[in-house]
This record gives C-alpha cells, sequence and structure tokens, in this order.
C-alpha cells in the first residue's frame, strides 16, 4: 500500500518534470548572456584556458572556499562520530581489523604509488590549461594513499602532517583572496593582482593557477583523512559503553 | 534523433532521480537509503550537463588547436556546479555513511524498523 | 554529434538505467554498491561526451574509486545483506 502511494507520487513528479523538460530542447543554445561573458573574459582578461577552472577559482571563487570548508567539516565530523575511547581495546593505537594483503597486491601498490602522486599533482598543476584541477588532482593523490592503506597494514598516515597541510593550503587561499582587496585594481576579494602572462602558459592566470594547487593539496589532504578516519574503524557488534 | 536524444537524455536522468527517490523513501536498509541518494545525485548530475550542452559544441577549453577560431563552446557553468556538487556529493555520502556505522554499534541492525528509540 | 557518439551515448543510457535497477532492487548490498560504481564509470564517459571533461574527470576520480570503497567499508563493517 505504501509502495502504490509513493510511486505514484513519482509518477506525479515525473509527469511535471517530463513536460517542463518538453520545452527545453537537448542541444540549444539556451542561456545567453553570463556563458558569453566568461567565455569572452576569461581567454581575453584572465588568460586562462580552461574556463571551468577560471569560473570554479575565480569568478565563483567564494563559493569553492565554502565547498573546501564543507569537505574539512565533513573530515572533521567523521572523525567525532566514529569517534571511541580505548580504555577498553585491547591493544594501544587503533589497528585496521583487514587482513594483510598478499605479496602481489603490496609489491603492485608499492609500483604504483609514486606514479598515481605524480599523476595527481600533474592534473592540479595544469588545472589551468587541461581538464582537471584541484579536485581532481587532490582525490587521485587520495586514490594513491588507500591503494597503500588497503594493502599495508603497517601503513600509517601521520594525522599532524595533514592538519598543518590542510591550514597552509587553507590559509593559502584566504591570504591571496585578501591580498586581491588590497593590490587587485577593483580592490575585490579573490581578485587578481599578479600579472596575467600568456595564454596556454603554465605561468599564466596570476593567482588561479597557484589557488588550485593549495585546493589540490587541502581535498587530498582531507579525503586520505576521512579514509583513514573510515579504516581504522574497529570491528563489528555492540559496544558496551555507549548502551 | 535529435527528438530521441532529447527524450533519452532527460529520461535517463529523471529515471535515475526518481528511482533514488523510490530507494530513500521505501527501503528499510539504511545503506540502501544512501545508495538511493547516491543515484539520485547521479540523475542530477546527467541533467544539469546535458541542460548546458550545445550542439556541435566543443570542451569550454581555449587549447591552441581553437585559439583565434570561430567555434562554439557549450555552457560552462552547469559544469562547474556539477564539478562542485559531485564533490559536495562525496562528503555528505561519507558522512551518512559513518552515521551508519556509528547506528549499528548502538542497535546492532541496520533496519529502520528496528531502531525503535527513533520515534518521538 | 557524430553517428559513433551518438551510439555509445544511448548504449551508454540503456546501461545506466539497467544498473540503476539494479543498485536499488539487489539484496546483496555489495553488489549494489558494484552498481553504484557502474553507474559512476558511465555516467563518467557520458560527460565526456556531452564535452565536460572536467565533470567526467571528477566522476571517475571521486564517484568510481572513493564513493565506491567508504560504501565498501561501510557494509563490510555492518551487515552484508539486506533483510526483509
Amino acid at each position: 500500500m505504501k509502495k502504490v502511494i509513493i510511486i505514484g507520487f513519482l509518477g506525479v513528479i515525473a509527469y511535471y518534470l517530463l513536460s517542463a523538460f518538453a520545452s527545453v530542447p537537448f542541444g540549444a543554445d539556451l542561456i545567453k548572456g553570463v556563458k558569453d561573458f566568461y567565455l569572452d573574459k576569461s581567454p581575453n582578461d584572465l588568460k586562462v584556458a580552461n574556463v571551468v577552472t577560471s569560473i570554479v577559482v575565480n569568478f565563483r571563487g567564494f563559493d569553492t572556499l565554502g565547498e573546501v570548508t564543507v569537505l574539512f567539516l565533513a573530515s572533521t565530523a567523521l572523525g567525532s562520530i566514529l569517534y571511541r575511547r580505548r580504555s577498553h581495546d585491547s591493544g594501544l593505537n587503533p589497528q585496521r581489523t583487514a587482513p594483510e594483503a598478499s605479496a602481489l597486491v603490496q609489491t603492485g601498490a608499492k609500483v604504483i604509488f609514486p606514479f598515481t602522486i605524480m599523476l595527481g599533482a600533474y592534473i592540479f598543476i595544469h588545472g589551468h590549461l587541461t581538464p582537471g584541477g584541484g579536485f581532481q588532482g587532490g582525490a587521485i593523490i587520495a586514490t594513491g594513499f588507500l591503494l597503500m592503506l588497503v594493502s599495508y597494514r603497517k601503513f600509517f598516515i601521520e594525522h599532524n602532517a595533514l592538519t598543518w597541510i590542510e591550514a597552509i593550503a587553507g590559509s593559502t587561499f584566504v591570504i591571496l583572496g585578501l591580498l586581491g582587496l588590497v593590490y587587485a585594481n577593483n580592490h575585490n576579494f579573490l581578485e587578481n593582482f599578479l600579472p596575467a602572462g600568456k595564454l596556454n602558459d603554465l605561468l599564466s592566470g596570476g593567482i588561479i593557477g597557484i589557488i588550485y594547487v593549495a585546493v589540490g593539496f587541502k581535498v587530498g589532504a582531507e579525503i586520505t583523512g576521512i579514509l583513514d578516519t573510515l579504516l581504522t574503524v574497529k570491528e563489528t557488534g555492540l559496544d558496551p559503553e555507549e548502551n | 534523433m535529435q527528438e530521441f536524444l532529447t527524450y533519452g537524455i532527460y529520461g535517463t536522468a529523471f529515471f535515475l532521480m526518481l528511482l533514488g527517490l523510490y530507494a530513500a523513501l521505501v527501503k528499510k536498509n539504511l545503506v540502501k537509503i544512501v545508495i538511493g541518494l547516491s543515484v539520485l545525485d547521479s540523475g542530477l548530475h546527467l541533467l544539469f550537463v546535458a541542460v548546458g550542452y550545445i550542439s556541435n559544441g566543443t570542451a569550454p577549453i581555449f587549447s591552441p588547436a581553437v585559439v583565434g577560431k570561430n567555434v562554439v563552446m557549450v555552457d560552462p557553468v552547469p559544469q562547474a556546479l556539477v564539478l562542485t556538487a559531485i564533490v559536495i556529493g562525496f562528503g555528505v555520502t561519507a558522512v551518512a555513511l559513518a552515521l551508519v556505522v556509528r547506528l549499528y554499534r548502538k542497535h546492532n541492525t541496520t533496519n529502520i524498523d528496528e531502531i525503535k528509540n527513533l520515534k518521538w | 554529434m557524430t553517428h559513433t557518439e551518438i551510439i555509445l551515448t544511448v548504449i551508454s543510457l540503456v546501461v545506466l538505467i539497467i544498473a540503476g535497477f539494479y543498485a536499488v532492487m539487489k539484496k546483496d548490498l555489495i553488489h549494489a554498491v558494484i552498481a553504484t560504481s557502474v553507474i559512476s564509470l558511465v555516467l563518467s564517459l557520458v560527460f565526456y561526451l556531452l564535452q565536460a571533461p572536467d565533470v567526467a574527470l571528477t566522476e571517475a576520480a571521486i564517484g568510481i574509486a572513493l564513493s565506491t570503497i567508504i560504501f565498501i567499508i561501510t557494509v563490510r563493517n555492518t551487515k552484508r545483506f539486506e533483510d526483509k
């Protein structure tokens, strides 16, 4: 009975969605104005080849600052939700419960790990020239650490180092934004105040490239922290202290 | 063909969204509910990118092969929004799953019907 | 879009629908999680075909690898099967 009501409800939603989008043909040039402004401004004024990067970091840079903050909050919240007192545990440090991986997996992980880090770094350094950027590069770096975490039981990540990386990268973002208030032409937050350079050069785009590198470090550290917290969760079963 | 792709892509996006909503409303298992929310997210991202697509457009990147030529580019704004949404979605999923693990530790079940003291 | 791209898109959409159905209906949660991973994989191909390489990269890195692994960790720490 409940299912029938819900399916009917979803049917009503589907009908209105379809009828609304019937007037939006696929592939039509619908939204004038803001798109043309970005497509004109990004290569000519900011000298950033990848328009998506220039929107994410510059035109909507404040949004990205909020996004990075949300990821930081998620990683902190995860730590506090899964926190456990260690008194009744047998071991001293939290141990990962997964069994040791086979030698093949361990050797493979050891070989692939540096190349994964290199790919991630390449992607966020070239964020303003090619597809990709800080978020993608950071996620790829976290994938590399994940590979090491699942293959080696003894591979521990220093949470202090992660905290420091996050703090330095985050304050780089905010300080570069604040410097824009002082030195840039129009005195706006996150406005470019460095020389823009030439289109399709590595050192083009002023602060955009620097900020995306900082975002890459920050996202990589945050996601690595999330994965490490989740992987060190203790075994299943009822917790006597929580009832 | 254009007509067909319109209904195909939008229809798939709506289907995924409604399927995710269905799972979140009907299913009793907490992990299944989070899976439903993740499927809903996927459909939403597909819808956004499809709305921003322009026929015969290229990716919005001024690579050396494109500079100076008169090319049509797809709308970069929905792509930037979806980029944000995917990363935020990951954070949301991670926190939701951490809550699932925490509830399992306390009640030893992932079925929402058996977790009695959530009622009020 | 060329003909090849249109054919690839249509195949991808069919796979998306099947994988979505599988992800929601399957009782074994590990299978459902792998189906969500397939959704992300195919979705990143569709994003690439719709000229959104940035989004495709993000979906590939986060949707396929990281999302899947946190789901699998959770399922391993709780119950594998969805009971009646």
